[in-house]
């Protein structure tokens, strides 16, 4: 684990960068980490991110991909579209949500 | 008299089954078991019906052979499970009320999910091996395949058995050096995943030996759609092929849609150490039914039995919940020529190196291909019929993961 200054605001990180304390989690702090995966956010990756969110304080786990379709009216289509390269790595990084353990 | 009755009679029914009529005065306790299908299947030997080494017939037996006696077996289908009214209603109309439910239903394939998969050759150029059926059909195709492109595909996770795509790519490739037509034969490893396990230190020795044996891997592929011999992926990339070995999406049973009682995939939402149902009390669950993030194995089913008794006991009794399920799994991984894995891990270690189940003596070796974890993978059929689903304790082998002679690696 390391502490990381994000948007002004001093953080601490997994290894692979995810935070480790959600109460750390900004929306400037989820941008910061966006930019670093090369995402500028826009409203349609806010509607991810929110879904994400909201569904983790429902759930206490991260909604899959077919959850996100199913339950959160995105299409995986456009969840590949907005985050390229591992949808789910990449806005459960930006979420402040934990790495997905991509089940055993 | 109290009614504990358990919907399915596959591997984590039936060893409850035994279980509870070890356990409970049957002077207050009913048992009943019930399942759809008068069979039982050794689903772990499906993978060897495509390669000539079982036929359908060594991984098929009557389930009713298993349930001890003095407990009730039917044979019928459940049409609903009423939670709030401690109730079951048959398909043909007939309720059976409870005290406690334990749902075991397991998990099932459902190819359909994946646009493309069913209407684009299903059982023609594609097959599964999740159902005796699918790896039947394989077996009658596969020894006249003369080359061409193989692709070992996984749709969706989590599946059943996380191994055996790796097992099917690995045989695939040992039955073919074998017929002499290897170098005809192109063999592609497709999987959702990020590599060849979800275990870090599983992945990697998985990983190297996919290379070894010449099988390209593509990984972080999510599908989209099956086209005529082709996978499309999300991001627009594809993998071709002339012979597809899918698993396509698992999801647990549609009962518990009907019932109110599952997640998106159907299965049961339930506490992960003491395989209580979140939904109610008295209902627990176990086994591939469940939404656990422990693997969907018999192994695990297995461990996951013995916890689950003592908590069953505890609850009847009015205690604390107090016994709990660590993940613990193992499975062996056949790895071609007379060769296998056996790898022993949890829901917070990762694959350990070692020896099993003994410490120091074996004796099988962890994380290691040897002969004798492949001596032992064909052993497991005789041991699960007979052994293994009659609850006799096998030495050395407990429910909790051991931590001698193993070398970890924390995860």
């Amino acid at each position: 684990m390391a502490t990381k200054e994000i948007a002004g605001k001093t953080v601490s990180l997994t290894e692979e960068g995810y935070l480790t304390d959600p109460s750390q989690w900004t929306r400037e702090v989820a941008q910061a980490i966006a930019a670093e995966e090369g995402i500028s956010m826009t409203d349609a990756h806010w509607k991810v991110i929110d879904f994400l969110k909201k569904d983790f304080a429902e759930t206490g786990v991260l909604a899959s991909m077919r959850r996100i379709n199913k339950t959160g009216g995105i299409p995986t289509k456009d969840l590949y579209e907005l985050f390229p390269e591992g949808p789910l790595k990449k806005a459960a990084r930006i979420a402040g949500l934990s790495k997905p353990t991509s089940c055993v | 008299m109290k009614k504990i009755l358990i919907i399915g009679a596959g591997t984590a029914g039936t060893m409850m089954a035994v279980h509870l009529s070890r356990k409970l005065n049957h002077k207050e306790w009913a048992i009943t078991i019930l399942d759809k299908d008068e069979n039982h299947y050794y689903q772990p030997g499906y993978l060897f019906i495509p390669f000539g080494i079982y036929t359908k017939k060594d991984v098929i037996r009557k389930g009713a052979k298993y349930i001890p006696a003095g407990v009730e077996y039917l044979l019928a289908e459940v049409e609903q499970i009423i939670a709030e009214q401690n109730k079951i209603k048959l398909k043909d109309g007939r309720e059976i009320a409870y005290d406690l439910l334990i749902i075991a239903t397991g998990n099932n394939i459902h190819p359909e999910e994946t646009q493309g998969m069913v209407e684009n050759g299903w059982r023609k150029d594609i097959f599964d091996i999740y159902t005796a059926d699918g790896a039947d059909a394989l077996s009658k195709i596969i020894p006249d395949f003369r080359g061409g492109k193989v692709a070992i595909h996984v749709a969706e996770m989590p599946i059943k058995c996380p191994v055996a795509p790796l097992e099917i790519a690995f045989l695939t490739d040992w039955y073919f050096t074998k017929k002499r037509i290897r170098k005809d034969v192109q063999i592609d490893f497709v999987t959702p995943l990020a590599g060849a396990f979800s275990k870090p230190a599983t992945a990697k020795v998985m990983g190297h030996l996919l290379q070894e044996r010449g099988i390209n891997m593509v990984v972080d592929f999510g599908t989209e759609r099956v086209e005529q011999g082709k996978l499309v992926s999300y991001d627009k990339r594809t993998v071709e092929y002339d012979l597809l070995i899918t698993t396509p999406t698992n999801m647990g049973d549609e009962l518990m849609a009907r019932s109110g009682l599952g997640d998106d995939l159907n299965y049961v939402p339930t506490d992960k150490h003491t395989l209580q149902a979140k939904a109610k009390d008295n209902i627990f669950a176990l086994g591939d039914a469940t939404n656990l993030p422990s693997s969907k194995a018999g192994s695990v089913v297995h461990f996951q039995s013995e916890i689950l008794m003592g908590n069953i006991l505890n609850y009847i009794q009015g205690k604390e919940l107090k016994e709990s399920f660590d993940g613990h799994s193992n499975c062996f991984i056949e790895s071609g020529y007379g060769k296998a894995f056996l790898i022993d891990f949890n829901y917070e270690l990762d694959p350990v190196e070692g020896t099993y189940p003994l410490p120091f003596f074996g004796p099988f070796s962890l994380l290691r291909e040897t002969r004798l974890n492949h001596i032992g993978k064909l052993s497991m059929k005789f041991v699960y019929w007979n052994i293994l689903l009659k609850g006799i304790p096998i030495p050395g082998i407990s429910a909790k993961m051991g931590r001698a002679g193993k070398i970890i690696f924390e995860a």
